[in-house]
C-alpha cells in the first residue's frame, strides 16, 4: 500500500508512455479518491485510451510509476487486475457466443461466488435492458446493444475501481441516462472509483466530480467541472461584429476577458449578465448576439484553440461496426 | 481454485465456438477423407504391405495431418483474437497467464480430439479394425500431438502481429514435419539423409507408435515412441508458458 494517503485509491506519478517519437502519454500526475467519478475529457488521440491500458496493466508505462488500489501496476499487476473493471473502448464481446454465455464465462473468469452468478447476471442484463436478447448471438446485436452488453460485463463482478473508455459511445440518450444514473448509483452507494474518457461534454459535466483535459498526453486543466467553468467567466457573451470597440469593453470591471477570431466577439463576464445592454451599446452594431454560460467546451477551445470534436452517435456505430467486421 | 474456475471458463468458451462453427468441422473432415480415398485408395490399387492395405497404412498419418492442421491454427486463430480486442478481456482476468495458456491448450485440444473421433469411427471402411488396447493407444497419442501442436500454435502466434506468416508456418513447419515422418512410408530401405532425417522427427515416433498399435510391426518399442511423445509435449508446453508471460497485449 502506498501508505500516506489511504483515501487516493489511484495515484500516477510522471507517467509517460512513448511509442517510437509519438509520446502517447506525457509525465501525467494525477490522485483520484476512492468513490469519485473522474473524467478524461480530451480529442481523438490525446492518449486517453493509453492511460487507461496503462492503469489496466495492459501496457507498460515507459516511465513514471502508478498504483492502483495501492498496488504498484508494474510490480503487482495481479492484486491490480482483482481491483479493476474495463470497459473497453474497442468492441470486445464475443460475437458467435450469446449475450448470456458473455456475461457468465466473465462471471466464471473474474471470480464471481457461485451463489452469485445468476442473480448479478440478471442485474446487470435488466440494468442495459438487454433481457429479452440475452439468449441471442451477439452477431445479431446492433452496435448499440453490443456496447450495452459490455458495459453490462464491466459491472457484473463489482470491481472497487471500473474504467471506462467511451462507454456510452453510441448509445441513444436515453440509455445514455440510464447509464450515467447507474454510475453514479455505483459511486454514491458502493463507494466505487470511476475512471470515465469521453469526449462527449455533457457526460463530463453531468457526471463527472472532477474533470481532467488533455491534449497531446498532457493534463492542461484538472478540476471540477463547475471550477473549469468558472475560470472563464459566470457567462459569455457571443457576438457578431463588423467594427467592435474592444478597448472599452476591457476596461469595465464585470469583464474578465476579451477575444476577436474571424469577426466573431468572445466576451467573459464574472456576473450572470445582467450588463448586457451596456456591453451591446458600447459595442457596435451586432448582426448576431448570444448569451450562455461557458461549457467545457469553451474551457477546451481556451486551453488549447481547438474544439473537442463531439463525433454524431451515428457515425460512432460506424466506426463500430467496421471495427467489428470480421 | 479461482484459477480453476477461470480454466473452465476458457475452456468452455472454445467448446462453445467450436461446436458453432459447422463449416470448420466440415471442412476439416473432408480434407483427410480426399486423402484417404483419392490418395490411399488410388496408390493402394499398387501397394500394399503384406496384409495391410495401403489406405490403412496411411490410415494413422492422416488422422496426424489432420490433428496438426486443426491444432496448429487453432494456436495461430490468437492473432485474431489478439487483433479483435476479445482476447484483452481475458487479459485483465485476475488469472495467471499460466492459466490463460492451458485453457486456450485445452480447447485447442477438444476440437482437435472431436474431429479424429469422427474420422476413428470411419477407420473401419478403410481396413482398421480395433480392440480396446489399439483404440487407447491411439487416442492417447492424438492427445499428444494436439497437445504439443497446439501448444506450437500458441506460442508463434503469441509473438505475431499479423497473419502475414501463416503461409511460411504451413509450408516450413506443418508440411515438412508430416512428409518426414513416415506418415505416408514405411521407415526402412529409406536412403541415408531421409533415414536421419525421420528420427529426428518426433513425429516419425507418434505415428509409429498409433500404427504399431492399429496394424502391429512397428519399428519402435512402444516406450520409446510414448517417450518421445512425452518429451515433445512438455517441450512445447513450457515453450508456450513463457510465450504467453512475455506476450505482450
Ligand atoms: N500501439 C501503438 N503504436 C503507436 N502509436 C500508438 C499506439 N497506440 C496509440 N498510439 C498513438 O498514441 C496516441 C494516443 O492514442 P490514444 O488511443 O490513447 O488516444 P485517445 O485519447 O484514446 O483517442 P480517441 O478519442 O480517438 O480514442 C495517438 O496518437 C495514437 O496514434
Ligand atoms: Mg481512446
Amino acid at each position: 500500500m502506498i501508505g500516506e494517503d489511504p483515501l487516493m485509491i489511484i495515484k500516477v506519478e510522471k507517467l509517460t508512455k512513448k511509442y517510437k517519437d509519438l509520446t502517447a502519454v506525457d509525465h501525467v500526475d494525477l490522485t483520484i479518491e476512492e468513490g469519485e467519478i473522474f473524467g478524461l475529457l480530451g480529442p481523438n488521440g490525446a492518449g486517453k485510451t493509453t492511460l487507461l491500458n496503462m492503469l489496466a496493466t495492459l501496457i507498460p508505462p515507459t516511465e513514471g510509476v502508478a498504483y492502483v488500489n495501492g498496488y504498484d501496476t508494474i510490480k503487482d499487476p495481479a492484486n491490480v487486475r482483482k481491483s479493476i473493471g474495463m470497459v473497453f473502448q474497442a468492441p470486445s464481446s464475443d460475437d458467435i457466443l450469446t449475450g448470456y454465455e458473455n456475461l457468465y464465462l466473465h462471471s466464471l473468469m473474474f471470480g464471481v461466488p457461485k451463489e452469485q452468478r445468476k442473480k448479478r447476471i440478471a442485474e446487470v442484463l435488466k440494468l442495459v435492458e438487454l433481457e429479452d436478447r440475452a439468449n441471442q448471438r451477439v452477431k445479431t446485436y446492433s452496435g448499440g446493444m453490443r456496447r450495452r452488453l459490455e458495459l453490462a460485463r464491466g459491472l457484473l463482478h463489482k470491481p472497487k475501481i471500473l474504467l471506462l473508455d467511451e462507454p456510452t459511445l453510441g448509445l441513444d440518450p436515453q440509455t445514455r441516462g440510464h447509464i450515467w444514473e447507474y454510475i453514479e448509483k455505483l459511486a454514491r452507494e458502493e463507494r466505487v472509483t470511476v475512471i470515465i474518457t469521453t469526449h462527449y461534454m455533457e457526460e463530463a459535466e453531468t457526471l463527472c466530480d472532477r474533470v481532467a483535459i488533455i491534449d497531446h498526453g498532457r493534463i492542461i486543466a484538472l478540476d471540477s467541472p463547475e471550477n473549469l467553468k468558472m475560470k472563464l467567466g459566470k457567462s459569455m457573451i457571443r457576438a457578431k461584429i463588423k467594427d467592435p470597440k474592444l478597448d472599452l469593453i476591457k476596461g469595465l470591471n464585470y469583464v474578465t476577458k476579451v477575444e476577436e477570431k474571424d469577426g466573431e466577439v468572445m466576451i467573459m463576464l464574472n456576473d450572470g449578465g445582467s450588463h448586457i445592454q451596456e456591453i451591446l451599446c458600447n459595442l457596435g452594431e451586432a448582426s448576431f448576439v448570444e448569451l450562455r454560460e461557458p461549457t467545457l467546451n469553451d474551457v477546451f477551445l481556451q486551453l488549447t484553440g481547438k474544439e473537442i470534436r463531439e463525433e454524431s452517435a451515428e457515425g460512432e456505430i460506424e466506426r463500430y461496426a467496421r471495427a467489428n467486421g470480421r | 481454485m479461482s484459477e480453476l474456475v477461470g480454466l473452465y471458463a476458457l475452456w468452455y468458451r472454445e467448446f462453445k465456438v467450436f461446436l458453432r462453427e459447422k463449416s470448420r468441422i466440415l471442412a476439416s473432415i473432408v480434407n483427410p477423407l480426399i486423402w484417404l480415398v483419392a490418395y490411399g485408395g488410388g496408390l493402394g490399387a499398387a501397394i500394399s504391405f503384406g496384409e495391410v492395405g495401403y489406405q490403412a497404412f496411411i490410415f494413422p498419418g492422416v488422422i496426424m495431418l489432420t490433428t496438426l492442421f486443426t491444432s496448429i491454427f487453432f494456436g495461430l486463430y490468437i492473432v485474431l483474437d489478439k487483433r479483435l480486442d476479445f482476447f484483452k478481456e481475458v487479459l485483465i482476468a485476475p488469472l495467471s497467464r499460466m492459466t490463460i495458456f492451458v485453457g486456450k491448450m485445452l480447447g485447442g485440444c477438444t476440437d482437435a480430439m472431436l474431429q479424429a473421433l469422427i474420422l476413428i469411427c470411419l477407420g473401419p471402411f478403410f481396413g482398421i479394425t480395433y480392440t480396446p488396447y489399439s483404440l487407447g493407444v491411439l487416442v492417447i497419442f492424438i492427445l499428444f500431438i494436439a497437445a504439443g501442436t497446439t501448444s506450437l500454435g500458441l506460442t508463434i502466434g503469441s509473438q505475431l502481429n499479423s497473419f502475414e506468416g501463416f503461409g511460411l508456418i504451413q509450408s516450413f513447419v506443418i508440411l515438412p514435419l508430416f512428409f518426414l515422418s513416415g506418415a505416408l512410408y514405411p521407415l526402412n530401405n529409406l536412403p541415408d539423409w531421409l533415414f536421419i532425417i525421420t528420427r529426428i522427427n518426433p513425429l516419425t515416433y507418434i505415428v509409429d507408435g498409433m500404427r504399431g498399435a492399429l496394424l502391429g510391426n512397428p519399428t519402435f518399442p512402444l516406450y520409446v515412441d510414448l517417450g518421445v511423445a512425452v518429451v515433445f509435449v512438455l517441450v512445447l508446453i513450457a515453450a508456450g508458458s513463457i510465450a504467453f508471460k512475455k506476450m505482450k497485449s
